[in-house]
């Protein structure tokens, strides 16, 4: 029989793990030369990159940054030796020369500080949002910051903005009292109601009043005017900012049991889904005029804004869905239980969770949005490839092609690229282990 | 848990009242003519198979589901489909689920903290020091700033009772709060629904768990296809059942 009782008498000391485990070398066997057809594959690949990078690198290289013309790029490079006709190497000239249009289009180079003050103050709006540990506070500026931004960017009159703003503050009080007083129905009625009646009938005579008493305002810059990285951003953040709202609203409101809210719902997000964004543009900037009432001049800019906005917001929508759907049933029986009411279940229970759940499918969508704002060169504004087609019909830099669309490239992808790390940090942040 | 109910007292005050109820899902009839009194202080224990509407019948008491014939009286408050007496019944019915329920997202304390401040509007402080009290009740206070994910399926079901505790409420429902559970943590649950019953609270229990109902129990309803098929005293219904589906429930139920 063989005796099967053992007692251990003394601890097997801890060994350092053997080089092909640990350490650089041991991490490159592993992974790379395990065996015959994955060291293989290891070469072809280091081939491949050596290839493409030493065609590309040569010609980002290349000593134009100075040139004011294609022509003098070329004999620059035919000077040192190198290829002046095809690809030889990069014409930098365009991009020293070009690169102030690219942000900001044609604002007036002596204001420029107005764009790029409203930006900064935009990383100072977005701080309390995107990250804990920034004073709450902020958030007051951070409501306010789209006024500020409109008057720094538009300019104008600051009467303007003020008074459009008093009109959220009318909705608000006009919610409170009507709530306060006579029901939640009549609340949400005068916070739609009274704002509207401001906006539209008291607004531009009270506001020529301000402006005869006291006349405060910057210089005025018109719409076509702007262009660039800056159009790209201000169409961009602006349809980040209101899509993600307005697609919980519609997420909401497709899972309702009201048939008519749902049916609008529906209906709004299989349109919005089913046509191209580019026809919406088309609309936005041809039809829209004719339903508008003649001598209205409704800005093209704020048009554009308003489609992407919407054509965001219907993704948006499925996308939010998806998180409320992921849900256990259980989540909303809890929350019921306990007696919370559906819009307090909403925000404290279910939105949290399927927001964190559809981060992935939400940071796709705004870095979607952004890269389609490049389609409204299209109807005629300047973002940054209305530009590019621009600078290349300049006689100077006519034949330009991979230095241009490679720096708005580049810049798009840094601006991505950044949302993309955002979402990964906050997944990480909100992570609670389940 | 043995003797726990001798001394207990039963009031005569009714604290749920169901007369002639029905409901259907779409054409099937799941709970049929359903006539039940609980008194306040009582401890029901609801056993029946698989789809006799076990579930479905707690589940009415705080409107989860829906009845659509006969009357449910909740501590006085007739349930009706007016939004307000649901919420004042809600808040009055803690309810416990099968699979905790607990708020992923939220720390235990907050998970507590949550309803009471929300819909009680308690204040922060107040609120703070109910879920302190109520999980040291469940003998978890040290868990207080983990997240659901981080504790075992016992604790999580300890929680989810605190997290009903902290709402006062004056019934409390379990739809089988022991059947998701290993072994060694079901007398964890148990147990604290044993203090729960010591302490007076109005209990309507559905469980599997035959010993808990024996001591516990004062009262133990077999329910069948939607019916109730029979009610009596744990000691009666145990070990004298009438029904020959009784019968053949508690062989299969005890047999092995
Ligand atoms: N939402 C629903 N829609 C349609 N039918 C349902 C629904 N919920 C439950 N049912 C059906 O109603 C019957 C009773 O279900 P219920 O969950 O009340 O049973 P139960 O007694 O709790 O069973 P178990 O012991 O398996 O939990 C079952 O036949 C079930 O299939
Ligand atoms: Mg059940």
């Amino acid at each position: 029989m063989v005796d099967q009782s053992f007692v251990r008498t003394e601890i097997v000391p801890e060994k350092p793990a053997p080089l092909s485990q640990a350490g650089i070398i041991g991490w490159f066997r592993k992974n790379m030369f395990s065996d015959i057809p994955n060291t293989i594959l290891t070469g072809v690949v280091l081939y491949i990159i050596f290839m493409v990078l030493g065609n590309i690198l040569p010609w980002v290289f290349s000593p134009t940054w100075n040139s004011v013309s294609l022509t003098e790029c070329r004999s620059i490079l035919a000077e040192i030796g190198r290829d002046g006709h095809g690809n030889g190497g990069a014409c930098w000239g365009v991009i020293r020369e070009r690169w102030l249009q690219l942000m900001f289009g044609f604002y007036p180079s002596e204001l420029y500080w107005r764009p790029v003050l409203s930006f900064l103050l935009l990383g100072v709006a977005l701080a309390p949002v995107l990250f804990d540990g920034v004073s709450r506070k902020i958030l007051f500026f951070t409501a306010v910051y789209p006024f500020v931004c409109f008057w720094l960017i538009w300019g104008g009159s600051v009467w303007f903005p003020i008074s459009v703003f008093i009109g959220f503050i009318i909705s608000y009080f006009g919610f409170v009292i009507g709530n306060k007083s006579a029901g939640s129905l009549i609340g949400v009625l005068a916070a739609i109601a009274l704002p509207i009646i401001w906006w539209f009938i008291l607004l531009s005579p009270i506001n020529s009043v301000l402006n005869s008493i006291l006349p405060l305002g910057s210089e005025a810059i018109e719409s076509d005017r702007l262009g660039g990285f800056m159009l790209a951003i201000l169409i961009g953040v602006t349809g980040i900012a209101l899509s993600l709202p307005i697609g919980i609203l519609l997420a909401l409101g497709r899972q309702s049991d009201l048939p008519i809210l749902k049916g609008v719902c529906v209906c709004f997000i299989e349109f919005i889904r089913g046509v191209p964004l580019i026809t919406l543009l088309f609309v936005a900037s041809t039809l829209l005029n004719v339903f508008l009432p003649p001598g209205s001049n409704f800005d093209l800019i704020l048009r554009v804004m308003i489609m992407v906005t919407l054509f965001a917001s219907a993704y948006m929508a499925e996308v939010i869905r998806g998180g409320l759907a992921a849900l256990p049933k259980g989540q909303y029986e809890a929350a019921d239980s306990l007696g919370l009411d559906y819009w307090k279940a909403q925000r404290l229970i279910i939105l949290p969770q399927a927001l964190k759940i559809s981060i992935p499918g939400i940071v796709s969508t705004f870095i979607g949005l952004f890269k389609d704002t490049t389609l409204v060169s299209i109807i005629g504004l300047l973002d940054p490839l209305g530009l590019s087609t621009n600078i290349r019909a300049d006689m100077a830099w006519n034949g330009i092609l991979w230095e241009l669309y490679g720096f708005v490239a580049l810049i798009f992808f840094i601006f991505c690229f950044s949302m993309s790390r955002y979402s990964m940090y906050l997944e990480r942040k909100l992570a609670t282990g389940h | 848990m043995a003797n726990a109910k001798k001394q207990l007292e039963i009031s005569d005050e009714v604290a749920i009242q169901i007369t002639k109820m029905n409901k259907w899902f779409g054409s099937f009839h799941v709970l049929r003519d359903i006539d039940l009194t609980v008194q306040r202080g009582e401890r029901i224990v609801v056993a029946g198979p698989s789809g006799s509407g076990k579930s479905t019948l707690i589940r009415c008491i705080n409107a989860l589901e829906e009845h659509q014939e006969g009357l449910i009286t909740v501590d006085g408050t007739i349930l009706s489909s007016d939004l307000k007496n649901i919420d004042t019944i809600r808040s009055e019915v803690g309810m416990c689920f099968q699979h905790f329920n607990l708020f992923p997202h939220l720390t235990i304390l907050e998970n507590c903290m949550l309803a009471p401040i929300w819909v009680r509007k308690v204040p922060q402080k107040e609120a703070l020091e109910t879920a302190m009290h109520f999980l040291e009740k469940v003998k978890i206070p040290e868990q207080a700033n983990k997240y659901p994910g981080q504790l075992s399926g016992g604790q999580q079901q300890r929680v989810a009772i605190a997290r009903s505790l902290c709402m006062k409420p004056r019934i409390m429902l379990f739809d089988e709060p022991t059947s998701a559970l290993d072994p060694e943590m079901i007398k964890e649950v148990l147990d604290t629904m044993v203090t729960l019953a010591e302490d007076g609270m109005t209990m309507i229990v559905v469980t599997h768990e035959m010993g808990f109902a024996r001591e516990v129990a004062n009262r133990v309803i077999f329910m069948d296809e939607g019916q109730i098929i029979e009610q009596n005293e744990p000691e009666a219904f145990f070990d004298n059942p009438q029904n020959d589906r009784t019968k053949l429930f508690l062989s299969q139920i005890l047999g092995h």
